[in-house]
């Protein structure tokens, strides 16, 4: 067997292997802890391979940024953190509207406002879907491990060009610095997708027309010749703002509808020990790794207990959650804040079973111990 | 049952123990086994004290923290006073000798003249990590010397290899 590329690595170092092997050409971005290494690495890695790299001077212009690289056809990504996470807002709501693919990291940190900058945190989990203004669809990924940073940036990448949409990666300090074991999968190994390009001449293409069985629409590059407008005002399909009611309902529902027709598409989650569980562990991002060691823990004890792991966190996983609601007596939702991803456990499944949040927001890891505790109380 | 190894190593920013971690995280890696390094730090990047955790297993590793851990390296005694309470019970103490033996009749303590080593006989301070990486190794056994040393070739700048293979054989030759 050949020598596989196993290395140890950082998350943060993942990331940036993940968004190259996706094809990322464009970063910028205003170095933020503890994401920097994600700003440093690609600053490093993105000249060698025809790519650029900018400083902004703010949170705010590394978001602009992005937008621009982005309609000039380039793949792009910035990364943030805490207070960077809350500056990025309303340009990401922007790219919402306008429809640009891109990938905005927040490696979290503990909060409010500069916090705890060294320390993990969950607790962007609602600023991530309601952070910006406005009914709006996000998706947002959430993984547990070095080997997983890399591969859901790859999907994040993947579905900002497919959905022609922001996407947003929430890892947190604890992942984003830890260095583990990752094989990195060959580059024929990885699925990668990319936005459709426009399929008619330079006079007749509208930059918002969707055709018959397109999920977004077909994007122009600037620089391409083609000359179209690009504004975050309620548009039409050509791009020019419009006041028209139905243009504005059409429209605001079609950016919806890119979620809600492609739930399955976006649903992305493991199963650990489940089959036979009375309680049900629901967490994700790095506390996922302690409530599997609880799982092991409890079982041990003959508990029967299993995890249920989102690694898409938005669109929030309703089906599942519901089936997982009609099957066991209780639910634990452990997430390293005060009651924030619960509060949609609840929503969909209050009504089937107990529901029991476990958290804290000191700037710790919740621990196995701590998750055990808590199966033992309502078990 | 897994076999999982909980390593802390402890002293004061600057003495490389972030970079140990990292080397012996890897040398697990050479051996097949699994290794998840991590670190805490406060703002400062000097001075201050500073802390960098390895854990080694032949299976996943979930929790990636540590909490008690087998084996504790104290280059200060600053480092030493704080850390001492979470090493489990029969753990190895290593610490420098410049450390006071602390009062613990639980575990094994190993008094090495890790910072003199460096200096006198490797003569650069800042090798002291490499030394107290061999020494930790000739110890507890928790990587192979040949792993070890290749981590530590992998990992220092070019054209100190030399440097860091004397500060291995003096780590070693302490135990």
């Amino acid at each position: 067997m050949k020598n596989k590329k196993i290395k140890l690595m950082q998350g943060n170092e993942a990331c940036v292997e993940g968004a190259l092997a996706a094809g990322m050409k464009f970063f910028a971005g205003y170095p933020i802890t503890p994401s920097t290494e994600i700003a440093e690495i690609s600053s490093l890695r993105l000249p060698r391979i025809g790519g650029k790299f900018i400083q902004m001077e703010d949170e705010i212009a590394g978001m602009a940024a992005v937008i621009g690289g982005s309609l000039a056809g380039l793949k792009s990504m910035t990364a943030t953190s805490g207070p960077g996470f809350s500056l990025k807002q309303e340009n990401l709501g922007y790219a919402v509207l306008a429809e640009v693919p891109c990938v905005v990291v927040n490696v979290q940190r503990g909060g409010p406002s500069t916090g705890l900058p060294t320390m993990p945190a969950q607790g962007d989990i609602m600023q991530a879907k309601w952070g910006t203004h406005g009914d709006h669809p996000v998706i947002a990924l959430s993984p547990s491990s070095v080997r997983e940073t890399f591969d859901l940036t790859v999907k994040a990448f993947n579905y900002a060009e497919k959905y022609r949409m922001p996407v947003i990666l929430l890892t947190d300090e604890v992942i984003g610095h830890m260095r583990e074991k990752i094989e990195i999968p060959d580059p024929d190994e990885i699925e990668i997708i990319d936005r459709l390009k426009p399929e008619k001449g330079l006079d007749e293409y509208k930059p918002y027309e969707i055709k018959e069985g397109q999920v977004a629409p077909e994007m122009a590059a600037y620089g391409e010749g083609y000359r179209f407008h690009v504004t975050g005002l309620i548009h039409d399909e050509t791009g020019f703002p419009s006041n028209d009611s139905k243009v504005a309902g059409d429209l605001v529902n079609r950016l919806m509808k890119k979620i809600d027709d492609n739930i399955d598409d976006l649903t992305l989650y493991e199963e650990y020990k489940l089959d036979d569980a009375d309680i049900a562990v629901i967490s994700y991002g790095i506390t996922a790794r302690s409530a599997k060691s609880a799982v092991d823990m409890a079982r041990a004890e003959g508990l029967k207990v299993g995890l249920f792991r989102p690694m898409i966190i938005w669109p929030f996983p309703e089906k599942q959650i519901a089936q997982l609601g009609k099957r066991v007596k209780n639910i634990i939702t452990a997430e390293m804040n005060l009651g924030q991803y619960v509060l949609e456990v609840e929503r969909v499944a209050n009504k089937y079973t107990n529901i029991t949040k476990c958290g804290k927001a000191n700037g710790e890891l919740i621990t196995p111990d701590e998750i055990l505790a808590k199966i033992k109380e309502v078990q | 049952m897994s076999n999982q190894c909980e390593i802390r190593l402890s002293g004061s920013g600057g003495q490389g123990l972030i970079l140990a971690g990292i080397i012996l995280a890897e040398a697990a890696l050479n051996d097949g086994n699994n290794a998840v390094q991590s670190q805490s730090y406060g703002p400062e990047a000097r001075g201050g004290a500073s802390k960098s955790e390895v854990i080694i297993s032949d299976s996943d590793i979930n929790y990636p923290k540590v909490r008690e851990c087998d084996i504790l390296l104290s280059l200060t005694q600053i480092a030493c006073d704080k850390y001492i309470k979470s090493l489990k019970k029969n753990g190895v103490l290593i610490i420098d000798d410049s450390v006071n033996i602390p009062q613990r009749n639980d575990i094994q303590v190993y008094s090495l003249p890790i910072l003199k080593t460096a200096i006198d006989k490797v003569g650069k301070p800042m090798v002291a990590n490499i030394v107290a990486l061999a020494a930790i190794n000739a110890i507890t056994k928790v990587t192979t010397n040949d792993s070890l040393q290749k981590a530590v070739l992998n990992r220092v700048p070019k054209g100190t290899e030399e440097l860091n293979i004397k500060a291995l054989t003096e780590g070693f030759n302490l135990v």
